[in-house]
């Protein structure tokens, strides 16, 4: 049995973000993350980042993840198990951990899960002809291994990863003839529209994808147009060759292991599907287990590095440690992401908290 | 419209154009941002203060164009891309623009490339004068391009034949 004073599951920008200030409080912290690199999703993130200096604004994804992987790696407190998989929670709270083909009980006097979120799938005729892809794979192929998907792309879906994604293809030398959007309006950033659209990708709004096709793999898809109650109109199909269809239709938290430790769940569709409600602490109805990040409701990985922060600060805070400048900073990484989320874009966010936020924590 | 098709349109450019006589006396930038969104690089980058500091982090750009000398440090600390500047003094036939740009390969000074639209549409040429791409642009080279003083409002984008490219 490994014992530790607080665990994070995950290594992606709130995990890096939760374990760094926890143990900066004088915490003993255990990070477990699944991949090679840590980083998480940032690792494939070649464009610059939204936000304030704060959140590392103008720095691209790849280089936010190098700065607090060092810093992290730095923090004598941290412990840090790589390639290690978070496999569930026992009744009495003992995490079990699988690395290497060995499995280790890790007893943790606070968690924080930071697990992100997984890729929505979409249901049409042959999506399962190799070529349809998740725009997550499509970035782990390129921007992780330096392999192009293929020649010619439809991108599926226009809120911010279809958008940059598409961007991305563009910057591997991969065409993308269009991308088609369900929703009338574009659902990403209107400059990263702007941004493929004069790079000269076409944005279908109020289209989607009829079918695929192709022996063996995908040669074409077929997409049509949608009426004013989202329903396809015969006669308005185009025919599209491309050998790539990208789907960027949204992420789910991953909610599994918070299932598992009892802690209480909310379905919530502004934030992507079933989360914990928790206070504005990010401590779940168990008060042993934080959440962070799109784990705790999808969003920008900015937001999800501030939440980190406060998951990180208070879990630490919790447990007795840390001072008066710890809850100061938490208070102000709390107004930091009040901040954020205060504009017409953090509107579906701001509907989604306010039904799985319950009060402060009274520890801190 | 905007929100359909990326596209800006002639009434949202008219609310961040500087006006005429501002245009003429020389280099100035377009914040062609519009929509509230958390984030404010531009603001902090600007030494000169012309863009005014964010009430609110989701506040849109405010530019201060008399404040503004055109020097293209917001173009690339702008993570959107969204911003360009336009010198209508430069030339008495032609305009100098400074964009943003991130493919490879970079265009060389002198190179004669493909001037593209909002659209992604080709509507003329312009001319290479200057590519600044130090480390902390951080990888968002600054490009100046020549274009003919009629283009100045319409090009915001260039095409770089890459003849290296096996894959094309």
């Amino acid at each position: 049995m490994i014992t530790t004073q607080i665990a994070v599951i995950g290594g992606g920008p709130a995990g890096l973000q939760a374990a760094l200030a926890a143990a900066q409080q004088g915490a003993k912290v255990l990070l477990v993350d699944d991949s090679e690199r840590l980083g998480g999703q940032l690792i494939k993130q070649t464009h610059r980042f939204f936000g304030s200096e704060q959140q590392f604004a103008g720095s691209r994804g790849i280089a936010i993840a190098q700065k607090l992987e060092a810093a992290v790696r730095a923090e004598k407190n941290v412990t840090i198990l790589q390639e290690a998989t978070a496999l569930g929670i026992y009744e009495d709270g003992v995490l079990l951990v699988e690395q290497q083909e060995r499995v280790m009980k890790i007893k943790a006097d606070r968690l924080i899960v930071a697990v992100g979120a997984t890729e929505r799938m979409l249901a049409f005729p042959n999506n399962d002809l190799p070529g349809v892809y998740g725009a997550g794979a499509v970035q782990t192929l390129m921007n992780v291994h330096g392999v192009r998907p293929g020649k010619r792309v439809l991108m599926v879906g226009a809120g911010n990863i279809g958008l940059i994604v598409t961007y991305q293809l563009l910057q591997a030398g991969v065409e993308v003839v269009a991308i088609v959007e369900a929703a009338p309006t574009i659902g990403g950033y209107l400059v990263h529209a702007s941004k493929v659209r004069r790079a000269g990708v076409p944005i279908y709004t109020s289209h989607t994808i009829k079918e695929a096709y192709g022996q063996g793999a995908v040669e074409g898809a077929v997409i049509w147009r949608l009426d004013e109650n989202w329903q396809p109109i015969p006669g308005s199909e185009q025919d599209l060759a491309v050998d790539v269809i990208c789907l960027a239709v949204g992420l789910s938290p991953l909610s599994d292991l918070l299932w598992q430790a009892g802690c209480e769940m909310k379905y919530v569709p502004q934030l992507g599907g079933a989360v914990a409600v928790r206070d504005s602490h990010l401590c779940t109805t168990n008060p042993r287990i934080y959440v962070a990040g799109d784990a705790a409701g999808v969003e920008e990985a900015s937001s999800a590095m501030v939440e980190g922060l406060v998951a990180g600060l208070a879990a630490a805070l919790s447990l007795g440690l840390g001072d008066q400048q710890a809850e100061q900073q938490l208070s102000q990484a709390r107004e930091q992401l009040t901040a954020l989320r205060a504009g017409p874009v953090g509107e579906k966010i701001r509907a989604g908290l306010a039904l799985v936020e319950k009060g402060v924590s009274a520890d801190a | 419209m905007l929100k359909s098709t990326g596209i800006p349109t002639p009434a949202d450019l008219a609310q961040v154009y500087p006006d005429k006589q501002r245009l003429e006396r020389g280099p100035v930038a377009i914040i062609e941002c519009f929509q509230s969104i958390p984030c404010n690089p531009c603001a902090t980058a600007c030494p000169r203060g012309a863009i005014l500091p964010f009430a609110d982090i989701n506040d849109r750009p405010q530019l201060d164009a008399e404040k503004c000398n055109g020097c293209g440090l917001c173009v690339v600390n702008c993570p959107g891309l969204a911003i360009f500047v336009v010198d209508m003094a430069y030339s008495e036939k032609e305009a100098l623009l400074k964009m943003p740009y991130e493919f490879l390969p970079l265009p060389q000074p002198g190179a004669v490339v493909t001037a593209l639209n909002r659209a992604g549409q080709a509507v003329g040429t312009g001319t290479v004068i200057r590519v600044q791409s130090p480390p902390a642009f951080e990888r968002t080279a600054l490009i100046h391009l020549a274009v003919a003083k009629d283009l100045a409002h319409e090009v915001r984008n260039i095409k770089v034949e890459d003849e290296t490219d096996e894959a094309r």
